[in-house]
């Protein structure tokens, strides 16, 4: 390790944020020095468990399947975050990520068709070959190679900001301290998903039985130190993306295998053995995100997708087996809720279902009619042994509440211009063009766009 | 259920593989692993040696250690190759040659030089053995050789006729002849091109750490292409004996010396490769094997190298001992053909076919 103490450019966080902007700062010319929090085998934050981005682009060239405008990438934006965007800035990202897949090409990252089992994304999304990690390691070496200084296990990071510059930091790192100092600082550290007093502020004791999906490193401190330096925030804290999982999942880390597709085969109870939402409503792939929220809202947070015999196979394999029985009766004791209950639901479930042919994989004219809560599509009747559960929970994938920036990623001051030296990309900002819902690979996309100008500014700054 | 821990274990890592399915694009295991609806030790089998411990997917692992489900499929899957060469070797009294490959090496390379050293003691006399010598069939007739070698030669075609015939039938595939001619192109193209190391990009595999090089793939290259050299240098030599009434030994610009010559460095070149990534490797991807994987390119490194020490040896007192060192080490290389590592290139075959059979079937 070099004794080096002063940079042009320092960088916050290693994922693909991040290491976009260390890239493309070292590239012209500054000293870059790159704190990553977490040690160098769980490097890369939530980075590490994706495997696709959402580029705009003009044909069906490798990987992609068919072009993707930018009115219709626009348009999609638009209808996911009901407008809650900054136009602007969801111009911006949509038309530089144009550029996403050509700048990940030419600094070593692979794609490839995409994955089994992800529905309608081929068109619009490319896939990374081996996933998050795959693309984090090509990253990491590539920065290397440029002369990026890489420090592991950076914790207890120390901003020092007068007024709206930034002047140095302290880290710890094997219980030393050091103090570095930088021209210019880009934030990429991401949300605060894996906080869980943070989110109790906004969720109350609910948020004790979230999972976090992704990595445990990602608590908020840098977030935290630029809104309590007085940067404008953008977004609220109760809002999160937040998936129906499998209860049983890790409570971090658990990534992609934590989830359950079969809810839209079967019915969702709660643990008093009711019924409290569509669970046909559409794709699975389209519903699973309000699914998280759904959970949350029943009481201590669970819920179990029950499914009979028929749905066996038709949806992605899980890791756990669900729990099984011959009987509604036994899988309800398994599951420890009322087996009168659930014995109830099921038949007036069954009652309702109206005949119809059954397509999984359309949206079919199987539903249910006379229920107070009925079902879209895919209402088969229950009635087939034996019967499985997956309890559910929310799995928290990350959270929209971040600093406000303009279009050369300066962090805003509450009321006042963008500060000339701090900077944010990737989570941390993402609330501004995602303000709510999700559209898949788009924080990636949107971790690349403003990698690619945080690192440009903050090394121009530094000139 | 699962006969054994390294079965239960591979299970277990496809399971959570089967629910996260990333790796798709570096091989064929994966969306072989994705056709399986259930995971038995029949398809372990199969999914094992079809992996070609590229190390891909380890390195590129959100599971792996430190995470809780510490995936690591080439690990896993190099000892599960093990233990289906171990369960299907015929015959059964064998097996300790795959358990403990090293040894078994050590032994027979020593038996076997030292049966050729008595055996041209008791042919030509000790005299001889150590006399400036310029033809090798003065102290050991063509005939004992030939005859000691093709004996060898049906023994170790009995036994893979009996191995690989049980390997066969257990991952399900139908009987050779009502598999397509199409399939049999295919996987044989997989593994000689050896598809399945280049990464799915091409660049070649991740067995040395974070960056993937082709080194490996290049390196099985020159071994298998050196071996097929020899091979046929060898049947040229017969074919000039008996058919040509030609005898050995020939000169440097005859077409069995050529090939045979070629052939002999490239495997130098090839094993010595081999070795040097097997010695560089990221260590969480081996498996201690007791030296079984190395005694195979051990044997092909030595018997190029006394091979090739043989003409240059013409002439002096050394080409009696040197001729008994070569023809052990052939003797040896011979067992490791039926019993030794030999087997993973048919094993891997059948497999790359079983492949190819269940996705044609499919469609």
């Amino acid at each position: 390790m070099t004794s080096k103490t002063h940079f042009d450019v320092i960088v916050l966080g290693g994922g693909l944020a991040g290491l976009t902007a260390a890239i493309t700062a070292a590239e012209t010319g500054a000293t870059v020095c790159l704190l990553e929090i977490a040690p160098r085998a769980l490097r890369g934050g939530n980075t590490r468990h994706t495997r696709n981005l959402r580029p705009m682009h003009a044909s069906g060239a490798f990987p992609m399947e068919g072009a993707y405008d930018f009115d219709e990438y626009l348009d999609d934006l638009l209808r996911v975050t009901a407008g809650d965007t900054n136009h602007a800035l969801a111009e911006l990202t949509i038309r530089e990520s144009n550029h996403a897949l050509t700048w990940l090409q030419e600094h070593g990252v692979a794609f490839q068709r995409p994955l089994s089992g992800t529905l309608h994304l081929g068109r619009t999304n490319a896939f990374f070959l081996g996933g998050g990690k795959a693309l984090v390691n090509s990253l990491y070496r590539f920065a290397v190679q440029l002369g990026v200084h890489t420090i592991y296990e950076a914790t207890d990071i120390a901003l020092n900001i007068s007024g709206d510059r930034f002047v140095d930091l302290t880290y710890q790192q094997i219980n030393n301290t050091h103090r570095i100092s930088g021209k210019s600082l880009v934030t990429a550290a991401g949300g605060f998903e894996a906080n869980l007093d943070w989110l109790e502020e906004a969720w109350g004791p609910a948020a004790k039985n979230f999972l976090v999906r992704g990595t445990p490193y990602n608590k908020g401190d840098i977030l935290r130190q630029l809104l309590d330096a007085g940067f404008k925030q953008i977004g609220d804290a109760a809002q999160c993306h937040a998936v129906a999982i499998d209860g049983r999942a890790p409570a971090y880390d658990g990534g992609i295998v934590s989830r359950v597709d079969s809810v839209p085969l079967g019915i969702v109870v709660n643990n008093e053995g009711k019924r409290f939402y569509d669970e046909g409503q559409d794709f699975w792939p389209k519903r699973y995100a309000i699914w998280g929220r759904l959970i949350a809202a029943q009481t201590d947070q669970i819920g179990y997708a029950i499914t009979d015999a028929k749905a066996e196979g038709l949806f992605m394999p899980t890791v756990l087996p669900p729990l099984k029985s011959t009987t509604i009766d036994d899988l309800a004791k398994q599951i420890n809720i009322p087996a009168d209950s659930l014995q109830k639901t099921i038949g007036e479930f069954n009652a309702a279902t109206v005949s119809g042919s059954f397509d999984h994989q359309a949206l079919d004219e199987c539903h249910t009619e006379g229920l107070p809560i009925n079902k879209s599509h895919w209402a088969r009747q229950i009635d087939t042994p034996p019967y499985s559960a997956y309890p559910l929970r929310p799995g928290i994938t990350f959270t929209y509440l971040g600093v406000a920036v303009d279009d050369r990623a300066r962090v805003q001051v509450e009321h006042g211009n963008p500060s000339e030296n701090i900077f944010a990309a990737g989570e941390m900002m993402a609330g501004n063009i995602l303000g709510r819902g999700y559209l898949a690979g788009i924080g990636m996309t949107i971790g690349n766009v403003f990698g690619r100008i945080a690192g440009r500014e903050a090394a121009r700054h530094a000139n | 259920m699962p006969t054994n821990q390294t079965t239960a274990e591979a299970i277990r890592v496809m399971t959570i593989c089967n629910a996260c399915r990333y790796c798709e694009g570096h091989c064929a295991v994966f969306p072989a692993m994705e056709r399986q609806t259930v995971f038995t030790q029949n398809n372990i089998d199969f999914l094992s040696n079809l992996c070609h411990q590229c190390g891909a997917c380890y390195q590129h692992c959100q599971y792996a250690d430190p995470h809780e489900f510490g995936i690591n499929v080439p690990a896993v899957f190099e000892q599960a190759r093990r233990e289906s060469y171990t369960q299907f070797l015929w015959p059964t009294f064998m097996q300790p040659a795959v358990l403990h490959g090293g040894k078994f090496m050590a032994t027979t390379l020593l038996l076997a030089i030292s049966l050729f050293f008595l055996a041209i003691v008791g042919l030509s006399g000790m005299s001889k053995i150590f006399a400036p010598q310029v033809n090798f069939y003065n102290l050991m007739p063509h005939s004992v050789m030939a005859g000691a070698f093709s004996l060898s030669a049906v023994m170790v075609v009995v036994s893979w006729w009996m191995t690989l015939r049980r390997y066969w039938h257990s991952i399900s595939l139908p009987s050779p002849g009502s598999i397509r001619m199409s399939t049999y192109r295919v996987a044989l193209a997989s593994a000689l091109t050896l598809k399945n190391l280049d990464g799915g990009h091409g660049e070649g595999c991740y067995e040395s750490g974070e960056s993937p090089s082709l080194w490996k793939r290049r390196h099985h290259h020159l071994v298998l292409i050196g071996f097929v050299l020899c091979f046929f240098a060898t049947l040229l030599g017969t074919f000039y004996h008996y058919s040509l009434n030609v005898p050995a030994p020939y000169g440097w610009l005859t077409l069995p010396k050529i090939l045979g010559v070629t052939g002999g460095i490239m495997l130098l070149v090839g094993c010595a490769g081999l070795f040097w990534i097997k010695q560089t490797a990221d260590q969480r991807l081996v498996s201690h094997d007791n030296g079984y994987g190395s005694s195979l390119t051990a044997l092909l490194f030595l018997t190029s190298l006394t091979g090739l020490g043989l003409p240059i040896a013409k002439g002096t007192g050394a080409l009696g001992f040197l001729l008994a060192v070569h023809l052990g080490c052939v003797l040896a290389l011979f067992l490791n053909f039926a019993w030794g590592k030999f087997i993973h290139g048919f094993f891997r075959f059948i497999a790359l076919l079983a492949d190819e059979h269940q996705k044609t079937k499919k469609n």
